[in-house]
């Protein structure tokens, strides 16, 4: 645990050593509040349900930007012969990146708390959708991220890492929109919405916490972590 | 301390080392030679469980390093080739950070930063961000970051690489003095740099020893007989036939000649040493001597000997 927190710590201060960070937190800022006050007055209706609308694809694009770095630059600089040489489980390491590309996408996504309160100051919402849409988006950019970190294990080129990781999510997040589904035989719709990583974040950002949605979000961590873990171990198959 | 038996390990169809085994004593000083693409990298990075092996067993005190990685990996300190290092991380920082892995704790991290960073001379850049260093800075982090945890062994893996020749002094310096205390294998291909730091020495070609001894040992292993190198002013013919006709002498032959000197080279039995009897001989004959010694066969000359390209 404490090899955990080390790592977590090391890494998440990385992100703040560099300007990715605020650059990141800044273009999803403006990114997200134009596209949401882009039609918020005109639908004149007090809700945040266009901001956490676009989130999946949003996500798409800088969970893979947040993770990129994550094992390929420890590749790349050769670093990676340092740490997994020190005493440390692969398990420890595994974790402690995806923790602080989780704890910093929570950062960026609590920086946008002013959007609720503009909305709760000129409106009166339904306060559940919100804690729901929060909640739900944690959840999400988890999945988006142990995806992410995994790809970037896989190369010791980032932007290598950026487009498997942007490749594997747009795949796992299309199965369950309607461009996918519409064309399925009837009997697959409901397990391909079920795979998709959109179709749970919007049943949870109805306000209503279904224990199956976080269950598969939690999967799909636990899973490309999993994964993750593999393809770490990987230079010692023979 | 350290024992290897039988070692091998495939990439592919490369055969990076074959059937290595070797022992290391407790507080000995091992130098691994090799041309480049020896197999000296993998060797280490077998030893330092970061590769395993494909057949063959090795053991650092005591600890399997296939099945007892982490108690292994305790007891190491290593310095990877190329000594990588986070580059965008502070030299405090970093040095925090290896500390916390090696689970040091907390109330003797202080202390044993400090430690090792006297010990590899530190202090005037420890403000600074590893990637503003010097080379030579560098190369004393990573040194430094290996010997934080104060390991019994040191794997090094070309230590001074890259580094201009006052930097290598002090980083001989050094290991030499982390030597007197601790186990230290290090690799390399600069030779003077292996007699001057190691007790011993194994030379490794195609993944393969080839030669293991102290580097006196080894400049005895070399092929042929010893050769005394002579100027001497005389009457030519006399020279050569009388210098011919000492014992142990097996070929002169003449390689110049200016102004009456004459300059030869006399190849001998080995373990026999001609000086003396060739400076008895041109002073009996009233000749004189501007010159004379005996070529020292250098790690160098061995080097070339065991790892020539078949």
């Amino acid at each position: 645990m404490k090899t955990i927190l080390t790592i977590f710590w090391k890494e998440f201060r990385g992100y703040f050593n560099s300007p990715i960070a605020y650059i990141f937190i800044i273009s999803f800022l403006v990114f997200t509040n134009w596209l949401f006050f882009k039609g918020f007055f005109l639908m004149n209706q007090a809700s945040l349900r266009s901001f956490f609308s676009i989130l999946p694809w949003v996500f798409l694009f800088l969970a893979p930007a947040v993770t990129m770095r994550s094992w390929a630059e420890e590749k790349k600089l050769g670093t990676i012969e340092l740490l997994m040489t020190l005493p440390v489980k692969d398990y420890e390491v595994v974790l402690g990146k995806f923790l602080a590309s989780f704890i910093f996408l929570i950062v960026t996504l609590l920086c946008s708390i002013p959007l609720p309160l503009t909305v709760m100051a000129v409106g009166n919402p339904d306060v559940g959708p919100i804690w729901g849409g929060y909640l739900g988006a944690f959840f999400m950019g988890g999945a988006y991220l142990a995806i992410g970190c995994f790809a970037s294990s896989l190369t010791e080129n980032q932007i290598v890492a950026f487009i498997i990781a942007i490749f594997l999510s747009f795949a796992l997040l299309i199965i369950g929109e309607n461009l996918v589904i519409m064309n399925l035989p009837a009997a697959l719709v409901p397990v391909f919405t079920f795979l998709g990583l959109g179709a749970h974040f919007e049943s949870i950002g109805r306000g209503v916490i279904d224990s199956r949605d976080i269950i598969y979000y939690i999967s799909i961590i636990g899973f490309f972590l999993f994964l993750n873990g593999l393809s770490v171990e990987s230079r010692k198959w023979k | 301390m350290i024992e290897v038996n039988n070692i091998s390990k495939n990439f592919g169809p490369t055969q990076a080392v074959k059937n290595v085994s070797f022992n290391v004593n407790k507080g000995e000083v091992v130098g691994f030679l090799g041309p480049n693409g020896a197999g000296k990298s993998t060797t280490m990075r077998i030893l330092t469980c970061y590769l395993p092996a494909d057949a063959g067993t090795a053991k650092i005190a005591g600890f399997d390093v296939a099945t007892q990685s982490l108690e292994v990996r305790k007891r190491i300190g290593y310095l990877p080739e190329n000594n990588p290092l986070y580059m965008e991380m502070g030299v405090l920082e970093s040095l925090h950070y290896i500390a916390a892995l090696r689970d040091i704790p907390h109330a003797a991290r202080k202390e044993k930063i400090r430690k090792a960073v006297d010990m590899c001379g530190l202090e005037p850049i420890l403000s600074k961000d590893i990637g503003e260093l010097s080379k030579g800075f560098r190369q004393r982090l990573g040194l430094a970051q290996a010997l934080i945890h104060d390991p019994d062994i040191m794997i090094l893996d070309e230590p001074t690489i890259g580094l201009d020749p006052n930097q290598i002094i002090e980083i001989r310096n050094l290991i030499k003095s982390i030597g007197r205390e601790k186990t230290v294998i290090l690799s390399s291909h600069i030779l003077p740099e292996v007699s001057a730091t190691c007790d011993r020495v194994l030379i490794i070609n195609r993944g393969e020893i080839v030669g293991s001894g102290t580097p006196e040992e080894l400049a005895a292993m070399a092929k042929g007989g010893q050769a005394v190198h002579a100027s001497i002013r005389g009457p030519l013919s006399q020279i050569q036939e009388k210098i011919q006709s000492l014992a142990g002498a097996r070929e002169v032959s003449v390689t110049g000649e200016d102004n009456g000197i004459t300059r030869l080279t006399i190849k001998t039995d080995p373990g026999t040493d001609l000086c003396e009897e060739i400076f008895f001989l041109v002073s009996r004959n009233s000749w004189s001597l501007s010159e004379l010694y005996r070529e020292t066969i250098t790690l160098e000359d061995v080097f070339r000997e065991l790892t020539r390209e078949g």
